[in-house]
């Protein structure tokens, strides 16, 4: 069947029509993909926001008030006639919240993880360990009410001259809420442990308890570590918790009886009043922010770092 | 008694101690919900959903907070959903293995353990001032947005690792492109893991407090919100305010509006149980 003028014009249209079709499907898939591209980098901006934001609000307040005033003067007045501009006050109390917090919620984590992947049976194993998570999913205002309400007052009748306001009630309440944060990585990190290595330990006659301890524990250790340092890192940024509970009182103090307030009560605190933006005042929360944030960073990067470490060791 | 016997016995009751750790967070869970419970049913009736906020305990409501609420998580979901799938679907399928993607993944986890609070900071200056968006719902929602995006990415990578190379390898065979790979096999497969992460993150941002408060959200709001341009409150900020004040009647009506938050809470979590359980039974590799 020989090829007609008018059949030989149909294909090659038909050819370029294609040909046109498949460049526009490549540039569809470059559009996409710079697309997709874009979205993800979302999430670079939203960090350098996040920096540039606090450099520009914090480096005016760094020209009328010395670094030096800053991190070495023992007092935090910047709302009253006499001002202070020492962060102190504000670092020592999110300091005594967040340990108390991790003191109660590393044994206690630790012990539930070990639990969890050593000894609990499959099926109790995927029972309480959802019901834990439960634990991190429930809003921090309702963790604040309960220690306002609920924890203080049953402390007090032990520790009669706790404060309304007080670091104790406020750390244990966001040490139970941050458990269920160190069980899960803990347990994730115990269960990377080869069996091989509980295996040779069995057949050397140990115990489940020396095999945990001594063999288990040791192995996932940095796994552990890393979820004590972000639980900490978790303490340090809460807020509501220790806005509601903890006080508004900064102090240097390391007595969890009284009444605190933490760097991010403090930027709840100027928030919620009518302190006008662009003063020295207002600023004072772009600086405290900062300081929040370069501790977290450091606590959030080392964590991160260790978890990429043992994740490569056991893959 | 023997060496051998001791170590027994030392071991049991080191197995009693861990389950007891491992139960006392339970126990403190179940006593705080008992607590509220006590507290704030009797507080619970249609006038204090629909009523607005009081200066008399008895008359206070949570209508506006319940409505702020309504409003901003919407509006949220709408903002960060696309763009976590977006970011997700990029790093797991097109990102090749560069500095620029580590940067990257390392800034995603980071972020995740940045305090809310901060969001808020970088909320107020940027939508709330530099945008000029002042106090608004659309303001609210964007912060919120940046503040579940971490959680959503991670939800949704973890989503698409699931889905088995085969399928994709099989596309490829028959000549598809990557995006006709992704849009026609991977997503839908994919699509009840990212719904439930999607719920999950949602379920964090509708009890997020503190980057409210940061810019500016109000806590007396005595109006319907009817465009995203309002003024708004939402129940944290409604709780939080009635918490810190001394009046005992107060305290019970914040009891009420937890229950309310739970509720809600509640329900989004179990229907991400739900979608999970019903995607495993569909897909048998």
């Amino acid at each position: 069947m020989g090829l007609t003028a008018r059949s030989v014009v149909e294909i090659s249209t038909a050819r370029l029509q294609r040909g046109m079709a498949a460049r526009w499907r490549e540039w569809g898939e470059l559009a996409v993909q710079a697309l997709l591209f874009f979205a993800a980098m979302v999430s670079v901006f939203t960090t350098i926001g996040i920096v540039a934001v606090l450099l520009v609000e914090a480096l005016p307040f760094f020209q009328q008030v010395s670094l030096k005033e800053f991190l070495l003067d023992p007092q935090w007045t910047p709302l009253f006639a006499q001002k202070h501009f020492g962060i102190m006050p504000l670092v020592a109390g999110t300091f005594l919240t967040s340990a108390v917090a991790v003191a109660l919620a590393m044994p206690v984590g630790l012990l539930s993880a070990i639990y969890l992947s050593e000894y609990a049976s499959p099926r109790v194993r995927a029972v309480l360990k959802p019901a834990l998570e439960i634990l991190a999913g429930i809003p921090t205002v309702v963790y604040g009410y309960f220690a306002l309400l609920t924890v203080t007052p049953l402390l007090k009748r032990i520790i009669p001259d706790l404060e309304t306001f007080n670091a104790l009630s406020a750390g244990l309440t966001m040490g139970v809420m941050i458990i269920p944060l160190i069980s899960s990585l803990s347990e994730d990190a115990l269960y990377a442990v080869p069996s091989s290595l509980r295996e040779a330990a069995y057949a050397l006659g140990a115990t489940r308890l020396e095999v945990a301890v001594r063999v288990v524990i040791p192995a996932a250790l940095s796994g552990i570590v890393a979820s004590f340092i972000l639980a900490a890192s978790r303490a340090v940024g809460e807020t509501m918790i220790v806005a509601i509970a903890a006080g508004q009182r900064p102090t240097l103090t390391l007595d969890p009886r009284r009444a605190i307030e933490t760097m991010t009560a403090y930027i709840v605190q100027v928030s919620l009043g009518d302190t006008p933006h662009g003063t020295l005042e207002f600023r004072t929360i772009f600086a405290v922010g900062l300081v929040l944030f370069l501790i977290t960073l450091v606590l959030n990067l080392i964590a991160i770092r260790i978890i990429e470490r043992y994740r490569e060791v056991y893959r | 008694m023997g060496h051998r016997q001791r170590r027994e016995l030392l071991g049991k009751l080191f197995e009693g101690i861990a389950l007891a750790a491992t139960v006392f967070g339970l126990l403190v869970l179940a006593f705080l919900l008992l607590d509220v419970a006590r507290r704030g049913l009797g507080v619970l009736s249609w006038s204090f959903l629909t009523s607005y906020p009081s200066r008399f305990p008895e008359q206070a409501g949570i209508r506006s907070a319940l409505l702020g609420t309504v409003w901003v998580i919407p509006l949220t979901a709408l903002f960060a959903v696309p763009l976590g799938v977006a970011a997700a679907i990029y790093l797991e399928e097109y990102a090749p293995r560069n500095r620029l993607t580590r940067l990257i993944e390392l800034n995603i986890n980071n972020l995740a353990g940045v305090p809310s609070i901060i969001y808020g900071l970088l909320g107020l200056e940027l939508f709330v001032r530099a945008m000029r968006l002042e106090r608004s719902i659309l303001a609210g929602a964007l912060t919120l947005s940046l503040l579940i995006l971490p959680i959503l990415i991670t939800a949704s990578r973890e989503a698409l690792r699931a889905v088995p190379m085969s399928l994709r390898e099989a596309a490829f065979a028959l000549g598809a492109t990557r995006w006709q790979v992704i849009r026609h096999q991977v997503l839908p497969v994919a699509f009840p893991g990212i719904l439930t992460g999607m719920i999950l993150a949602l379920s964090r941002a509708i009890g997020e407090t503190a980057p409210l408060i940061t810019i500016g959200a109000l806590t007396f709001i005595a109006f319907d919100p009817k465009s995203p341009f309002d003024k708004f409150t939402v129940l944290p900020i409604q709780i939080f305010n009635w918490v810190s004040r001394p009046q005992a009647g107060f305290h019970a009506r914040a009891a009420g509006a937890i229950l309310v938050l739970l509720a809600a809470l509640l329900s989004m979590n179990g229907l991400a149980i739900y979608l999970r359980y019903r995607s495993q039974r569909r897909y048998q590799w």
